[in-house]
């Protein structure tokens, strides 16, 4: 009924719509519609954190000479559903002298985050939820409410562990914030758009991080340092320091609430990762050279959303690398690394940038 | 200027040294068939050989006529630092002499107490004891873990002396 | 100290509340049931209190009541990383009283499991020290080469941990026959690995900055809180006593004793790296020339010390380990005190931490490399 075309999703997108306006008012046709992409969304969270969760295990694994979760099915695949179930039915403990509102709010907030941040990833060509004129912004901005959920969190548990971890986590989102930021700026001065899929549509003839070459690199970098440390990840994982603070800000949480912080935990990963790819790797864009037209050709049939979901994991990759190789900064090293190094670099890199577009220097 | 250099330099150089610990990890990354290290223990019971002198808990080997060393002279419970050994003796007539005669009635061993230090086994003088190799002793009571070593109805070997 | 004021002051009209924050006994970094009573202003340390005592077995008062053969087991339990050398402490204390000629060849087989056993507990520490600043691969990796150790000392000894493989007059069997084959491999293999403990954290720009600079100890604070061991010779002070008293077989092998200058926790940390290379020289240079002959002295069956005071010391993984045995003539002690080298660093920590952060103290107790039930007992 719906021709499902792996090249191109719109038509696929369009024939739902068209679908369900003929068959119920256009009110709710467009209830219908959010709700698929709810449940969709919903669906692919949650199969997108089981998949990351096993797999940071595995490579965490591989990097410590251990085998990993190889008990639970076939290579340990059911362990990270078995540990889901058990951390639904955990008992949920709220101590005594918690600020339950806020307490229960604050998972919630940090997955409606990063649900937020999901909404404008362009997964392929045509599957994009709403393309907006500032996709770019719009993913920082809600990826950076996610702080409320850590500084609630670590204030409402009632534990000074977890407090001096929000305190942490507070600082730290603030200021790697503005890198983040900063150097997806930079190539937005080569893409001359905030829209993600006109980033991507830029990057027909070539990714720009080959065709913006210095300047991209760095910019690269600086992105990769910065989202590593916006995700709350190892060597940045100061809000949960598990050998100072224990476990942080979500020392006091239990069972499914925990859950939700890690699973906030992984899908900013994830958008972390897909919005560098989009950027920096032309996302779905299949990798082309010049005039190498049965090379190209041969790269055109992979599927778009291969493309993409390769590229992500590539990246997701690379920071898990980080984690299991870097020790963990101090929280004045942190603070150090980003208005000392990665702020001034960023400066300089903008108007380098800006310079090169001016003068047309790249290819 | 030579402040600027040093900051770059400094950049450099802190990003070298990162580098150079990721080759370490993604070294063993890349090469994990080979590197792994991690036994799988339960499965590989069959193959699992322990170090001969291994102490895993002390035993008192039979032969097949069900006869063992020990004389019951509580060397061993002297020996030990923790009262893991009680030797339960006997006198029993001698068939032959007809004389009463000391000997082992039950050698108690508490497993749950035993520190492993194989000091009983230096003293024993007959060598009636000896540590085994087997190490799964996980139970639900430790009521379970007080073995009897000399088996029900054994006797002292004839060569045995005291 | 100076820091917290000074930021008191600029700040009067905030008003700031110090807070204490209980670190332990259960907690990550503690490693083990060490209670830190820390009193915080933000995340700056004002105060440090150590707690001990959650795992005391009163192991002296024990050793009252166990023969001289006893005793020696029992301090497996103490500093479980150095099992060997406090082992042997015992024995020599024993030895020395009875006037006891040890053969060579359990001087000699004594050493290189002091060695090996110093080598394993600075692998282990390396790992977790990897791990207590946040790098949790390096563990794995120290306990890699560990386990290696561990398969040489369960070959011939019969234990992993608790080796208990000394007794009164030398050791308590023979070399297995493995033995050598193990020991050359491992020395191959770790000679292959030490560098790159360098290039994971040694190096690593991270871990500097973590480490330098953080936790001062001064050469006279050091010697007057009585800290012993990589710790103390980190801030300068010489007190190796393989170098200084040799006992077994240390008067023969040729080693340098590790001396720093800084003090800081990176000092105390390259120490004990360095001591691992030297550990490996003194191995490979004894594992050649063990000579034959007996592995033990005839002992008389009950071991009576003559009545007197005894002392012996020796050189675990974490410094100067004291065995003070005062004796009536009985075949167990009268009393019997361990100086624990745990003990006397500890208690420097509120002298370092003091004005530091809390990932700080993180780092610096890593470097003190404290084995709770040392200090305990
Ligand atoms: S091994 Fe040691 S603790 Fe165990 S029974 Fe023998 S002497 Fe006692
Ligand atoms: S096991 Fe040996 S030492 Fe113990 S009672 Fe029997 S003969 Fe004596």
């Amino acid at each position: 009924m719906f021709a499902i075309n792996l090249y191109d999703f719109s038509g696929t997108v369009n024939s739902i719509h068209q679908w369900l306006n003929a068959r119920l008012t256009p009110g709710w046709a467009t209830a219908a519609e959010w709700a698929i992409i709810g449940i969709s969304l919903i669906l692919f969270v949650a199969i997108s954190v089981i998949i990351l969760v096993y797999v940071e295990r595995k490579v965490a694994a591989f990097f410590q000479l251990r085998i990993g979760p190889n008990r639970v099915g076939k290579w340990g695949l059911l362990q990270t559903i078995a540990d889901f179930l058990k951390l639904l039915m955990k008992e949920h403990i709220t101590s005594k002298n918690a600020d339950k509102f806020l307490f229960n709010l604050a998972p919630f907030i940090m997955v409606t985050a990063v649900f937020l941040g999901l909404g404008a990833i362009p997964f392929a060509k045509g599957l994009q939820i709403f393309d907006i004129n500032i996709g770019l912004f719009y993913i920082a901005a809600a990826s950076s409410v996610g702080v409320f959920g850590i500084l609630l969190g670590g204030w409402a548990g009632n534990n000074k562990y977890s407090l001096i971890g929000a305190l942490r986590s507070g600082a730290q989102v603030v200021s790697y914030e503005l890198s983040i930021m900063l150097s997806l700026l930079t190539m937005v001065v080569f893409t001359g758009s905030l829209q993600l899929s006109q980033i991507i549509a830029s990057q027909q003839d070539g990714w720009w991080i080959f065709k913006g070459h210095l300047p991209a690199w760095i910019a690269f970098i600086i992105f990769m340092i910065a989202g590593t440390a916006e995700t709350n990840r190892g060597p940045f994982d100061l809000a949960e320091a598990e050998s100072e603070l224990t476990a942080g800000f979500h020392t006091e949480y239990s069972g499914i609430k925990f859950a939700m912080f890690f699973l906030a935990e992984y899908v900013s990963l994830f958008i972390i990762a897909a919005v560098g790819a989009t950027v920096f790797f032309g996302g779905w864009m299949p990798f082309h050279i010049d005039d190498w037209a049965a090379f190209n050709r041969i790269m055109d049939y992979i599927p778009p959303i291969v493309w993409f979901f390769g590229k992500v994991a590539m990246l997701i990759g690379i920071i898990m690398w980080f984690k299991w190789t870097f020790p963990r900064l101090r929280i004045d090293q942190l603070l150090v690394l980003e208005w000392k190094y990665l702020l001034p670099l960023n400066l300089m890199n903008l108007i380098l940038v800006s310079f090169i577009v001016l003068m047309g220097w790249y290819f | 200027m030579n402040a600027i250099v040093r900051y770059f330099a400094g950049i450099f150089k802190g990003l070298k040294t990162l580098a150079t610990g990721m080759k370490v990890t993604g070294y063993y990354f890349s090469h994990a068939r080979k590197e792994i290290i991690t036994q799988q223990y339960p499965e590989n019971r069959d193959t699992l050989q322990m170090f001969e002198r291994f102490r895993g808990i002390v035993t008192m080997p039979h032969d097949e006529n069900n006869e063992h060393r020990c004389t019951g002279c509580s060397a061993c419970e002297v020996a030990c630092p923790n009262g893991s050994i009680e030797i339960l003796w006997q006198r029993l007539e001698d068939p032959e002499t007809g004389k009463k005669k000391k000997t082992i009635d039950k050698f108690v061993y508490h497993y749950s107490m035993c520190t492993l230090c194989n000091l009983c086994i230096l003293a024993c003088p007959t060598d009636a004891i000896k540590m085994d190799q087997t190490f799964e002793y996980a139970v639900y009571d430790r009521k379970e873990l007080t073995f009897i070593l000399n088996k029900p109805g054994s006797k002292v070997r004839a060569d045995v002396k005291e | 100290m100076e820091l917290v004021k000074q930021q008191r002051d600029t700040a009067s009209d905030l008003k700031t509340q110090e807070y204490f924050v209980n670190m332990g006994p259960q907690h990550p970094s503690t490693h083990g049931v060490l209670r830190l009573v820390l009193g915080l202003d933000g995340e700056i340390i004002t105060k440090v209190e150590p707690h001990i005592g959650y795992i005391h077995r009163s192991i002296e008062k024990m050793c009252e009541h166990d023969n001289y053969r006893q005793i020696v087991h029992l301090t497996d339990r103490m500093d479980y990383l150095s099992a060997h050398i406090n082992n042997e402490a015992v024995c020599l204390a024993v030895e020395n009283a009875l006037e006891i000629e040890v053969p060579e060849r359990a001087r000699v087989i004594r050493t290189i499991f002091a060695e090996l056993t110093r080598l394993a507990s600075h692998q282990l520490w390396w790992g977790v020290m990897g791990m207590d600043l946040g790098a949790l691969t390096a563990f794995l990796y120290g306990f890699r080469d560990r386990e290696m150790i561990n398969d040489i000392f369960e070959e011939t000894c019969g234990a992993r941990l608790t080796m208990n493989y000394n007794v009164p007059g030398g050791v308590m069997f023979d070399l297995h026959p493995n033995f050598h084959k193990r020991v050359k491999e491992f020395i191959a293999h770790f000679k292959t690995k030490l560098p790159e403990y360098d290039d994971l954290l040694s190096n690593n720009v991270i871990f500097r900055q973590r480490t330098e600079g953080v936790g001062i100890l001064s050469k006279e604070d050091a010697i007057s809180y009585g800290v012993t061991g990589p710790t103390a010779r980190a801030s300068g002070v010489s007190c190796d006593v393989r170098k200084l008293h040799p006992y077994s077989a240390y008067d023969r092998v040729d080693f340098k004793e590790i001396l720093m200058e800084e003090g800081d926790s990176f000092a105390r940390y390259k120490a004990r790296v360095l001591e691992m290379w030297e550990s490996l020289s003194i191995v490979e240079q004894l594992i050649d020339n063990i000579p034959e002959g007996d592995f033990q002295a005839p002992t008389k069956a009950v071991i009576k010390l003559p009545k007197g005071e005894y002392y012996q010391r020796v050189e675990t993984a974490r410094g100067e380990l004291g065995v003070y045995i005062v004796s009536d003539g009985g075949k167990s002690p009268y009393r019997l005190k361990f100086r624990s080298p745990g003990f006397s660093n500890l208690f420097v920590l509120e002298k370092l931490a003091v004005g530091s952060k809390i990932a700080d103290l993180v780092a610096i107790m890593s470097t003190i490399d404290i084995v709770v039930p040392d200090i305990d007992r």
